[in-house]
């Protein structure tokens, strides 16, 4: 064999892709000490935006938020290189507060690639995986038949090593389509990794295909922003990472745009659905509803009379426009007909035609809530791979990844996040659990337990972990466990401090257009009136003290929304009770008497880690969860014995 | 350990001479007290020692509802090693039902279908060997509450609550649309639309609280089936006992070639009344369809109403209704006395297996019809017919759902007033989306977002 003339190496673990997933992979394992390869097909292409240039926005900015209280990369890395940003949905609840950010889309690549290439214990390597290398396991008492043990380069260069974390994002056997032009390339006309879907199939992993789509860009000089509003950013910019000053991001901002589609564009878009790939049934992969081609607005919503169209910096140093809310997979000369209908786009120059890209990812219901593989020991995976889409997506999926792999190595517990604790175990469990038949984009309505997964409070419920699987420093530790002690001690403060009906508190409360008081109240009663809040009410609390900003504004929220908080406490309790209760991978479910057969089909194929996941497959009802808790008690107690 | 607080009828629905209502969970005693004052008018339940019985009275607020003995035993000296109060009432299915109804509503709720074995195992008040019996009831039990809950669901109200749940998830789905994509889809304004549509949805729920509370909402009660040859009086009969003109009456026979449902209740008995098609060799093809129905229908009572013209003879289709009714509880009402008679009490002897009597009736001069109504109370109390008792716990389940749903809407009234940020509203809409959907039993998870994406043009 080839293989045995090329070189031999030995790691601790190879990642596959350096996307938005790899780079937090790598990081998280290299960080952790374990001597960690990453694979790209081109190292200029680290950590590359193929698609919008943002990171963050509703929900979305909340992946971010955790992963860097967690110890990821991406949110300290976007506060380097974006050039505009904005808190969305400031005008409604503080638990869909997001954050988004316009990046240079160069700068955040560099950016990275510097972090990466300056990381201790990470090597970076240009090169195609083709194979990945596995030995069976005999062990009847695991689950996994097998155990990954190295990895295979298109070169014949073989990576031993203890575990492999597959990122690969949008370039298995990928191609793209702008009409009836195909290519077989990766996004931006990269190189597509073409042999490794063959691998995994012969491993026994379900693949399945899927595809996405991007707009195209234009040459910024043959835009007229004269007829399209301009959107400036935030005022005061909010930093994406909690370790970044923030007075580090008050910086100069560059403006996006926004114009319309009209009938003339829809028609044009009409007439020619004839050509669009997808409409002519040459793309066979499922694509996402939520980021719809313009093609597919057109025709799902005839009614409505014009488009949104955002047109967006790629960076300071390129005249590149993305052109957000028109992603078509058209022919070229229907694109350029197309975009010149809008105003301000009459004259537009094509830098880069918009195209839909199709790729092999993997059916997800073959991971555990950790993101290892349930058959093949050692194998971790994240990002587009696993079916979402997004970066932010992919590198939350790509931390978690990371840090299991690095747990799996060093032999301890596997970390799961689950629903009512952040939405990264929202993001995972979904995918993990549930059938997706598109590309899983995070969207805030899929957190049932919103009201506590606020961005604002990501370090308060994450940071522990992060200390506890070492990527966070004690420091960094410490500053949470004493921001969390003046959250508490102030609000306790604020409960008892009672204000009476005095003369002074009354003209208080009418200047401010608020009930005077029968009886006497305290300050937190007060902070919970609408029309008043912490801010204002120093004119009567005498003995406050100065705190820092985001203690106070954790202080309000936690007063303001105390009986929706509470109410949602009491909720997440009960569904704990459920996900604390673990199933031991040794059940057999053929021993469980009256499960409906649909239920135990489903439980076989699935392996559920607890009773709550179980609860979630659909097919199981409430009946055979009762059942399975009972037989779970019996089974339990045998072995016990 | 804590566990929520639980409550059920512990003995079956039938007219036995006692009932017991049993109550599990850490707020037993709690929500006992709540509703219980001893005869001796000092001892409180909450003060009770274990395993003692006391006498007294059942309050709904201020009304005395019962007389009863309650026994309180503590945990884990009780069956389900909870503390456990068992609430011994009249046997009435009317009387148990409303004090079960009553624990609920002083905090208890109610217990799945074999709740109580459950948590006995659970809490290790079952031996281990025990585990698959507990399971088969778990599973029995739950798989025929499934059954009777859909079934036994009127159709109108199935629709009218797949209106109201496709009404609510469009408006979360707008509000989600919203946070989602804030710069495309605008909230402004909304609160005050939101209002007026939670405020119809509020009445809405409570109409059918209403319903549910007289028994409107489910086909309960025994299942009553009138039949006979075409003109001999059903559907007369049928609107004497309901009161009302309901089915059409003429002089033309095959008048009645639907079927008719009627609820009634006589003297506490719940009697779901169909009236059918006559039955007779018909070429008409309407007719014919609801011939076919009638014989479907009348082999699925619980009791049968044969109404017999006693003045005509009898003849084939008699004997064919004969043969469809051989085994069924029967009552046969020879009804039009006020003409000459042509059929008497002997032509039906030993004709009919399970004939309970046979009674003359006129429903033109509305004569016979109390002797009828006390014959199907005497049935009853003599244990002939038996109460379809799923149905009263079904109604229950459906109500307590409906109240859930009810109070949701409230909070996002609340938030509404409140002027609380428009994600708190979708939180409560959620809510009440899933209680109803629990009583047409659907699942909920993936709707919103397929709400969404179908409803709403987003993004990128």
């Amino acid at each position: 064999m080839s293989g045995q003339l090329g070189i031999k190496e030995k790691v601790d673990v190879c990642i596959v892709g350096a996307g938005h997933a790899g780079c937090e992979a790598a990081l998280a394992c290299a960080r952790l000490d374990l001597e960690t390869v990453i694979f790209t097909v081109s190292v200029d292409s680290i950590a590359l935006m193929p698609c919008n240039p943002n990171v963050g926005g509703s929900s979305k900015g909340h992946l971010v938020r955790e992963l860097d209280a967690l110890g990821g990369e991406m949110g300290k890395n976007i506060d380097k290189t974006f050039i505009q940003s904005k808190m969305l949905n400031i005008s409604k609840g503080p638990a869909v507060h997001s954050l988004r950010a316009q990046a240079d889309k160069a700068e955040y690549s560099r950016a990275m690639r510097k972090v990466l290439e300056n990381q201790e214990h990470l090597t970076i390597k240009q090169a195609e995986v083709c194979e990945l290398l596995w030995e069976d396991i005999e062990d009847s008492s695991k689950k996994a038949t097998k155990k990954i043990t190295g990895v295979k380069t298109f070169t014949g260069a073989v990576y031993e090593c203890k575990a492999v974390v597959l990122c690969t994002g949008t370039y298995l056997k990928a191609r793209c389509l702008c009409g009836e032009a195909i290519t077989y390339t990766g996004p931006n006309g990269l190189q597509a990794a073409n042999h490794l879907t063959d691998s995994l199939i012969n491993m026994g992993v379900e693949m399945r295909r899927f595809k996405t789509g991007t707009p195209a860009r234009m040459d910024k000089r043959s835009i007229d922003f004269s007829k399209m509003e301009e959107q400036f950013g935030d005022e005061k910019v909010v930093p994406f990472s909690f370790s970044t000053n923030p007075d580090d991001v008050q910086i100069d901002q560059v403006s996006c745009y926004l114009t319309y589609t009209n009938e003339k564009t829809h028609e044009i878009i009409r007439a020619n659905l004839g050509r669009s790939p997808i409409y002519a049934g040459i793309i066979e992969g499922t694509g996402p509803r939520y980021c719809p081609s313009i093609e597919d607005k057109v025709v799902k919503f005839a009614d409505k009379e014009r488009h949104q169209v955002f047109i967006e910096p790629e960076g300071l140093h390129t005249n590149e426009m993305y052109v957000g809310g028109m992603s078509s997979s058209l022919p070229e000369d229907v694109q350029l007909a197309m975009y010149r209908t809008v105003p301000g786009l009459e004259n537009c120059k094509i830098v880069r035609n918009a195209y839909a890209i199709e790729y092999d990812c993997i059916n997800p219901r073959q991971l555990y809530p950790t993101l290892g593989f349930k058959d093949v020991e050692g194998l971790y995976s994240g990002g587009q791979f696993n079916g979402s889409s997004g970066y932010e997506e992919a590198a939350a999926q790509g931390l978690i990844a990371g840090i299991n792999a690095a747990q799996f190595i060093f032999g301890k517990e596997e970390i799961i996040f689950d629903r009512s604790e952040a939405y990264i175990g929202v993001l995972i469990d979904d995918l993990v659990t549930k059938d997706n038949f598109e590309p899983y984009r995070m969207m805030t309505s899929r957190a049932e337990y919103r009201l506590l997964l606020r961005q604002d409070n990501a370090d308060l419920r994450l940071r522990e972990k992060g200390f506890q699987v070492g990527l966070i420093s004690r420091e960094q530790y410490d500053e949470v466990l004493n921001k969390k002690e003046l959250i508490q001690k102030e609000i306790e403060r604020l409960k008892n401090t009672t204000i009476g009906a005095s003369k002074r508190n009354q003209e208080f409360l009418e200047k401010h257009g608020s009930a005077t008081l029968k009886t006497g109240t305290n300050l937190a009663e007060l902070i919970c009136r609408p029309e008043l809040d912490y801010e204002t009410l120093v004119e009567i609390d005498s003995e406050r003290v100065k705190l820092p900003k985001d203690v106070i504004e954790q202080v309000e929220i936690e007063i303001k929304y105390e009986g929706y908080i509470e109410r949602q406490l009491r909720q997440v309790e009960q569904f704990k009770k459920m996900e604390k209760k673990l199933i031991p991978s040794a059940l057999n479910y053929d021993d469980v008497p009256s499960l409906r057969i649909e239920a135990r089909q489903k439980l076989k194929a699935f392996h559920p880690v607890s009773i709550g996941q179980a609860s979630r497959i659909s097919g199981v009802s409430p009946a055979d969860i009762s059942v399975l808790v009972v037989y779970l008690e019996q089974f339990n107690k045998k072995r016990g014995e | 350990m804590k566990s929520d607080t639980i409550a059920a009828i512990a003995t079956g629905m039938s007219n036995s001479g006692i009932g017991i209502i049993r109550i599990s969970g850490t707020d037993a005693v709690l929500v006992a007290d709540k509703i219980f004052k001893a005869g001796n008018k000092k001892t409180r339940l909450t003060n009770a020692e274990s395993h003692t019985i006391h006498y007294g009275f059942i309050y709904d607020e201020e009304n005395i509802v019962d007389e009863v003995l309650v026994s309180v035993m503590k945990g884990p000296r009780s069956f389900t090693a909870e503390d456990t109060v068992e609430i011994n009432c009249h046997g009435g299915i009317l009387i148990m039902n409303r004090i079960l109804e009553i624990v609920i509503k002083n905090g208890a709720r109610l217990a799945q279908p074999g709740e109580f074995t459950k948590r006995a195992f659970l809490n290790g008040r079952i031996d281990l060997s025990e585990a698959e019996a507990v399971m088969d009831v778990i599973s029995s039990k739950n798989e025929m509450a499934l059954k009777s809950s859909v079934k036994q669901l009127r159709g109108s109200v199935s629709d009218k609550i797949k209106r109201l749940r496709s009404e609510i998830i469009y408006e979360i789905a707008f509000i989600e649309s919203a946070l989602d994509d804030p710069e495309h889809i605008s909230l402004e304004g909304y609160s005050e639309k939101l209002g007026i549509k939670v405020k119809k949805l509020l009445n809405d729920v409570d109409k059918l609280i209403s319903s549910a509370d007289s028994g409107k909402i489910l086909r309960e009660g025994i299942n009553t089936v009138i039949v006979g040859k075409p003109n001999a009086g059903k559907s007369s009969l049928l609107n004497l006992l309901v009161g009302e003109e309901k089915a059409i009456v003429t002089d033309v026979a095959g008048t009645t070639r639907d079927v008719l449902e009627e609820h009634i209740n006589l003297h506490g008995i719940s009697l779901n009344i169909i009236d059918t098609a006559g039955i007779r060799f018909t070429e008409d093809v309407v007719e014919k369809i609801g011939v076919e129905k009638a014989k479907k229908i009348a082999s699925q009572a619980d009791l049968i109403i044969y109404v017999v013209d006693s003045s005509v003879d009898l003849d084939e289709n008699d004997y064919e209704i004969l043969e469809l009714i051989q085994d069924k509880n029967c009552i046969v009402l020879l009804n039009k006395t006020d003409l000459e008679a042509k059929v008497s009490e002997e032509d039906f002897n030993d004709k009919i297996k399970n004939n309970t009597g046979i009674i003359k009736t006129s429903t033109r001069e509305n004569t016979g019809i109390d002797d009828f109504e006390n014959k199907i109370k005497e049935m009853f109390f003599h244990g002939k017919i038996d109460f379809n008792d799923e149905v009263i716990i079904t109604n229950m389940r459906h109500k307590e759902n409906l109240i859930e749903a009810y109070e949701s809407l409230n909070q996002v009234m609340i938030s509404l007033e409140n002027q609380m940020p428009e994600d708190f509203y979708s939180i409560d809409l959620m809510s009440a989306y899933s209680s109803l959907g629990n009583i047409i039993g659907e699942e909920t998870s993936e709707d919103l977002i397929n709400e969404i994406f179908s409803k709403f043009c987003m993004g990128k």
